[in-house]
């Protein structure tokens, strides 16, 4: 069986001889235009003038569009169409696109950008939170607010009271590609786009409703990005709507890709956060009520916020049973870059929360953080095995086996669809199971026995002790350890999203071609699905061709996000997988006079009673009795119900869970500190590719700890952004990783019926690196006696001045 | 512009080149060798990583800020000549497959490059020589476990081609008589040695470069020599080997330079050029100050020379008349004191928010002299006067130190930027000599020496 193996990347021997192609590798025709945006400096304003005469004379430029060119409305949004291409008289943020250039080169066409006159009558940018909750900017018509018990009430009688206020920075997504697309006009003004792009549905969406034409002239496609993370979920479309006009305009292929500097101040990144919270407790550290208020700066547009910052709230309980909770959030409009989706969409925001309140809690009544942490966690469900675990490139542990054939609840013949979810399906939490705060039952609990093991694996209680006094002998050095659980909500929180389509061709040679909607951001999602066809078919893996995701092949698909790539696709993949198979099943039984279900595909042949056949033997037959050997698939999740406006019903299929431990070292003098080791225990249910979810792990984490520690967006008094470039925004490089750094995957099967009984594994690991930032806290609390309150991203210097507060009171 | 060199084995002749075109702009857009790829366009994340060898050997280079006529002499490896020609992986290749070591497989081809230029060299330290390859997907650990694994391969046949340079018609400076005679006749040549600063002129800020000079091969600007008055560096000279260099004689200063960019910035950047663009951030100087570095200067054929710190007379302007160019620098014979310490929000590869080097010598527990250089808190390089002045002839003790606590804003006043702010910076700095005093007494203070 192909799923559970860890194998390696699909394009693995292509990334590392350089053959793998990305959107600016592909050979462009020779006549091709390249394209470049002239930004405002400005934060807001109006403009007043706009000259772009010196522009259309500079060298080898073809064309300068600016918003008066445009025949019709063209709009870069993926929500209320609040985004136009080009600034149409107000200026609403630092890095606006104002006009496009066409030119004969990318570096012209660079140049040439630069090359204009603007005056724009500036008005005071709403740039901070406080800015924006002073100037009452905001999107929706108020804060959005989930409720559950009493929590002023809770709060008000509880033994013990803590209030306090996190500020936590954004973040740069700072994949390596950065962001590039590139139109080839089609006959009839139809239009072919390749785009780097987690979305290509919604670039054909953008690109047809720019060109105003409907979907079906409009040909996306993706065959790889250069690193995604939410990035290119929505902010490839200005590219690719831009060069679809260029091309329109100028009936040559146009293509554009944002220089590194542009592409940091152009595009929008991670939502910066403050969370006031208060919460009331007893003498254990168990919480009786808790209150958020979550600020998220949202940038100039809509963007994705709503659901980040939904997100941001269904996260705010993380592994803790909260009975009175009360979570409040306002979404704020400010003149900085829109914010958008980022690996964890605002759950990361929204849990660093109550992972706040828990160490704050512990630091009150003098325990160890993780005994309050597990006094408050969900209880266990009735039923859970201790699971097995397994190492880094080892054998997979049991559990192979369990992954057998996926219960018959989904008919694998239907050709995907499927019958509705009549919304009033979703079960009433049993009597006795713990819920949300949104009221969702949680019945997967898993962490109790993850965080036993993690302690013992990481000898937590006994390097506790070490750093304690490891403190008590240095005066200078001091270290810090913290455990911090994820609970991670699996699902879009936008139901109808929950779909995926897919399209597998069989080819009378016995090769199997597999699409589905999913792309490919090196997350390794084309593998594992292509795992999936592969264990369908039994065939070996090299049988399956992987092919570019394209919305001629598989239409309406949702973005690559929300974790969902291998849960959605998977499952489409699956379906259409079996409706081949059966056809050609029930073709081979009725040749050979046997019943469908003897027909058995296994190690590259097919069996039917005594009869055996090559895989690639058998598809020519049943080609030369014109048996259909291609077939869609369709998936959605079942079980779910949301009411995002009342905070009520199931928004998510299931939890990812995981926990880690970090320790660190800092320097009191300078705040500069490393990070000693880490341990790591993930749960991937039933891995389907168990070499590709550690790395999801690995990555997810550094990539976590990095947010919270180094990387620093700054932006100065005019609202311009002075971090643009990897000379001054700091991502954690080769040395910053852990010294030590274990890594071990959860070896337990999904209860929910996923694909293999596996489970999501892009997002959640990103939140472990919370156990960096506070293991940080933990070694400045060493300091005096004061709660250091840390800010992130703990930068050294922001190390060094809590360091101070705490020893000084200052 | 005529330059000749070595592309994955196969000789290059270019006429009429414009000497600032990159080589990764020439890669992918003339030869279509698209393996190297575009990151940053400012040497900050090595995706564009080459491997560039010559008679002194193979280094990681990055391609985006690297000019064509930089490379006369010179052979070039990219991605896609790291295999064999018949396609044989190299050993990095195989290890990075087998160790998951790619994911989205953009900055894969700079990681292969650097691995192999390690493996070449049988460099092992890997967070050193990869400090320089950004990756935002995998976390580095699989990286480092391939890089691990390929260790112990021999080095591919085809690589040790490269090794014997190609032997170019003069074309560039081939001494610095020569470049001195062009300096007169053309005192506003633009001059390039490592481009690592001139590369973001003009990837970043688009300028056009006129007249420009190489200096590459001028190998008399190169030479390190040994006196007893002690060690004369060539302007020439590159961060990697100076760095090699005070290994033995100022490990701290070996440290610090350790820090300076990447692999592939110190491969190319010079302490000629560190010093002559007088940036007040540069991490050369503030060491070189606290050593009692002597700067040689020349022009046509009269040749100067001055203490470090008065190069600097403010942001902007150096003690350079036109013409006149920095030929070498002297570091003064002595027992090591100095620590050069660099605070930053990356330890690797990232700019000083500070940079304090100090040289503090104690006889009989008083202290008999100090030199105490900075960058990154003033418009130049500058020396803590004040500080040293009220430790000198002082017992060398905590109360000393902390005595001259308000010498510190006499002497500087930081700005606050991106980097840092000028609260950070000052206490920051006069935290350094703290740390100074601790470390010469024995006590733990460097974060990068504690395990867990």
């Amino acid at each position: 069986m192909s799923v559970t193996k860890p194998l390696p990347h699909d394009a693995a021997p292509l990334h590392v001889t350089g053959q793998a192609r990305y959107v600016d590798d592909i050979p462009a025709p020779a006549e091709t235009l390249h394209l470049a945006f002239g930004l405002s400096e400005a934060a807001a304003g109006t403009i007043t003038a706009l000259d772009v005469s010196e522009v259309r004379t500079s060298a080898g430029v073809v064309a300068v569009l600016t918003a008066d060119d445009l025949e019709r409305e063209a709009d870069t949004s993926p929500s209320i169409h609040d985004e136009p291409l080009l600034a149409t008289g107000e200026v609403h943020y630092a890095g606006q696109a104002l006009f496009l250039v066409i030119a004969d080169s990318h570096l012209n066409a660079r140049k040439a950008a630069r090359k204009a006159t603007v005056e724009i009558a500036e008005r005071t940018p709403i740039l901070s939170i406080d800015d924006a909750i002073a100037a009452d900017s905001h999107f929706e018509d108020g804060p959005r607010l989930y409720e559950k018990g009493d929590a002023d009430a809770a709060i008000a009688n509880a033994r013990h009271a803590i209030d306090g206020t996190l500020e936590m920075g954004g973040q740069e997504h700072f994949y390596l590609e950065g962001q590039a697309a590139m139109a080839l006009p089609q006959e009839g003004g139809d239009m072919v786009v390749m785009s780097s792009t987690q979305h290509p549905s919604e670039i054909q969406h953008k690109v047809a409703h720019a060109l105003g034409m409907p979907m079906h002239g409009v040909r996306v496609e993706c065959r790889r990005m250069g690193g995604g993370f939410g990035g290119k979920e929505s902010q490839g479309n200005a590219l690719a709507i831009a060069c679809a006009l260029g091309a329109q305009l100028t009936g040559r292929p146009c293509k554009m890709r944002y220089d590194r500097d542009d592409d940091m101040i152009i595009t929008g990144k991670r939502h910066d956060f403050r969370i006031a919270y208060r919460a009331g407790f007893d003498d254990d550290g168990r919480v009786l009520g808790v209150e958020f208020t979550q600020y998220a700066r949202c940038g100039w547009s809509q963007d994705l916020s709503l659901p980040v910052a939904d997100r941001a709230m269904l996260h705010a309980d993380n592994a803790y049973h909260l009975e009175h909770a009360r979570i409040l959030s306002h979404r704020l409009k400010t003149n900085t870059q829109s914010a958008t989706a980022f690996r964890g969409f605002g759950g990361p925001q929204g849990m660093i929360g109550i992972e706040r309140v828990m160490d704050h809690i512990a630091h009150e009544l003098g325990r160890d953080p993780l005994e309050v942490r597990r006094v408050n966690y969900y209880a266990a469900p009735s039923k859970t095995g201790p699971g097995t675990g397994h190492r880094y490139g080892g054998e997979f542990s049991p559990g192979a086996s369990r992954a057998g054939p996926i219960p018959d609840d989904i008919d694998p013949a239907s050709r995907g669809a499927q019958a509705e979810m009549p919304p009033d399906a979703v079960a009433k939490p049993p009597a006795g199971v713990q819920t949300t705060p949104y009221g969702q039952p949680v019945e997967d609990f898993i962490l109790h026995e993850m965080t036993d093991a993690l302690v013992e694996r990481a000898e937590y209680h006994a390097r506790r002790k070490a750093v304690a006094e490891w403190n008590a002998a240095n005066a200078v050095l001091k270290k810090g350890i913290a455990l911090t659980p994820v609970k991670f909500g699996i699902s879009f929180t936008l139901t109808h999203l929950n779909q995926a389509g897919a399209l597998v061709h069989v080819y009378n040679d016995g090769s199997i071609h597999l699409n589905h909607g999913g792309t490919e951001m090196g997350q390794g999602l084309f593998q594992k699905v292509a795992q999936v066809a592969a264990a369908r078919f039994g065939v070996p893996q090299e049988m399956v061709r992987i092919t570019a995701t394209d919305t001629g092949k598989v239409p309406n698909t949702s973005a690559t996000a929300a974790s969902s790539g291998s849960d959605l696709n998977g499952m489409a993949v699956k379906a259409a997988c079996d409706t081949i198979r059966e056809r050609m099943a029930e073709f081979l039984a009725e040749y050979h006079q046997a019943e469908p279900a003897t027909v058995r595909f296994e190690d590259g042949k097919v069996f039917v009673g005594e009869h055996e056949r090559s895989f690639a033997e058998a598809a020519k037959l049943a080609y030369e009795h014109r048996v259909s050997l291609s077939s869609t698939g369709f998936y959605k999740t079942p079980k779910l119900a949301w009411d995002r406006i009342r905070g009520e019903g199931r928004p998510f299929f299931y939890f990812a869970y995981g926990a880690a431990v970090t320790e660190v070292v800092i320097d009191t003098l300078t705040g500069e500190y490393r990070i000693l080791r880490t341990d790591i225990l993930h749960d991937a249910g039933a891995s389907l590719n168990p070499a590709i979810d550690i790395g999801q792990v690995e990555g997810g984490y550094v990539q976590g700890a990095g947010w919270l520690t180094t990387e620093e967006l700054v932006w100065n008094d005019k609202g311009r952004l002075t971090t643009h470039a990897p000379s001054t925004y700091k991502i954690p490089a080769c040395g910053d990783r852990p010294d030590v750094f274990n890594v071990e995957l959860w070896d337990d099967e999904n209860r929910e019926e996923t694909i293999y009984r596996s489970k999501a594994v892009g997002e959640p690991p990103f939140m472990l690196g919370i156990s960096a930032f506070l293991a940080l806290s933990d070694a400045i609390a060493s300091c005096g006696a004061g709660y250091p309150a840390l800010d992130a991203p703990a930068t050294a210097e922001r190390v060094f001045l809590t360091v101070e507060r705490v020893r000084h009171g200052v | 512009m005529d330059i000749s060199f070595r592309l994955n084995g196969e000789a290059i002749e270019l006429a009429g080149v414009s000497p600032t075109e990159t080589l990764l702009d020439w890669l992918r857009e003339r030869r279509r060798l698209t393996g190297t790829k575009e990151g940053c366009n400012e040497g900050d994340c090595g995706a564009c990583t080459v491997m560039v060898s010559d008679a002194q050997g193979a280094k990681a280079l990055n391609a985006c800020i690297l000019f064509l006529p930089q490379l006369h002499g010179k052979a070039v490896r990219t991605v896609e000549g790291i295999s064999g020609p018949d396609g044989t992986l190299h050993p990095v290749q195989a290890a990075m497959i087998e160790h998951h070591g790619s994911q989205c497989g953009f900055c894969t081809p700079g990681f292969i490059v650097s691995m192999a230029v390690a493996h070449l060299n049988g460099e092992t330290d890997f967070d050193t020589a990869l400090a320089g390859n950004l990756c935002r997907c995998t976390g580095y650990a699989p990286i480092i476990r391939a890089a691990e694994a390929a260790a112990g391969e021999p080095v591919p046949e085809w690589l040790r081609e490269d090794m014997a340079a190609v032997a170019p018609a003069p074309a560039l400076p081939e001494s610095s008589d020569e470049l001195a005679a062009l300096l007169e006749r053309a005192p506003e040549t633009v001059l390039v040695a490592g481009a690592t600063d001139v590369g973001l002129w003009v990837t970043k800020q688009l300028r056009e470069l006129a007249p420009v000079a190489f200096l590459h091969r001028c190998l008399d600007l190169q030479e390190v020599e040994e006196s007893e008055a002690g060690l004369r560096v060539g302007a020439g000279v590159t961060l990697d080997r100076l760095m090699r260099e005070m290994r033995g004689r100022h490990p701290s200063f070996a440290g610090l330079i350790r820090r300076y960019g990447s692999a592939q910035v110190r491969g190319a950047a010079t302490i000629g050029g560190n010093i002559a663009n007088g940036s007040p951030i540069g991490d050369g100087p503030p060491a070189l100050i606290a050593l009692g570095a002597v700067l040689h200067l020349r022009k046509g054929d009269v040749r100067r020379e001055l203490p470090l710190e008065e190069f600097f007379l403010e942001y902007g302007k150096q003690d350079r008349a036109k013409g006149e160019f920095v030929e070498a620098v002297t570091i003064p014979a002595q027992a090591d004191r100095l620590r050069c310490y660099k605070l930053s929000k990356r330890f690797d590869q990232d700019i000083s928010a500070v940079c304090g080097c100090f040289n503090i010598t104690v006889e009989d527990g008083v202290v008999t002299g100090a030199r105490i250089a900075f960058g990154g808190m003033a418009g130049v390089p500058k020396r803590a006067a004040h500080v040293e002045a009220a430790i000198v002839g002082q017992p060398w003790t905590l109360q000393t130190v902390e005595a001259a606590s308000g010498a510190w804003e006499t002497d500087f006043t930081p700005l606050s930027d991106m980097r840092a702010s000028a609260r950070y910076r000052l206490e920051g700095a006069r935290n350094l000599l703290t740390r100074y005093f601790h470390e010469d007494q024995g006590q733990a203070t460097s974060v990068l020496e504690v395990s867990a």
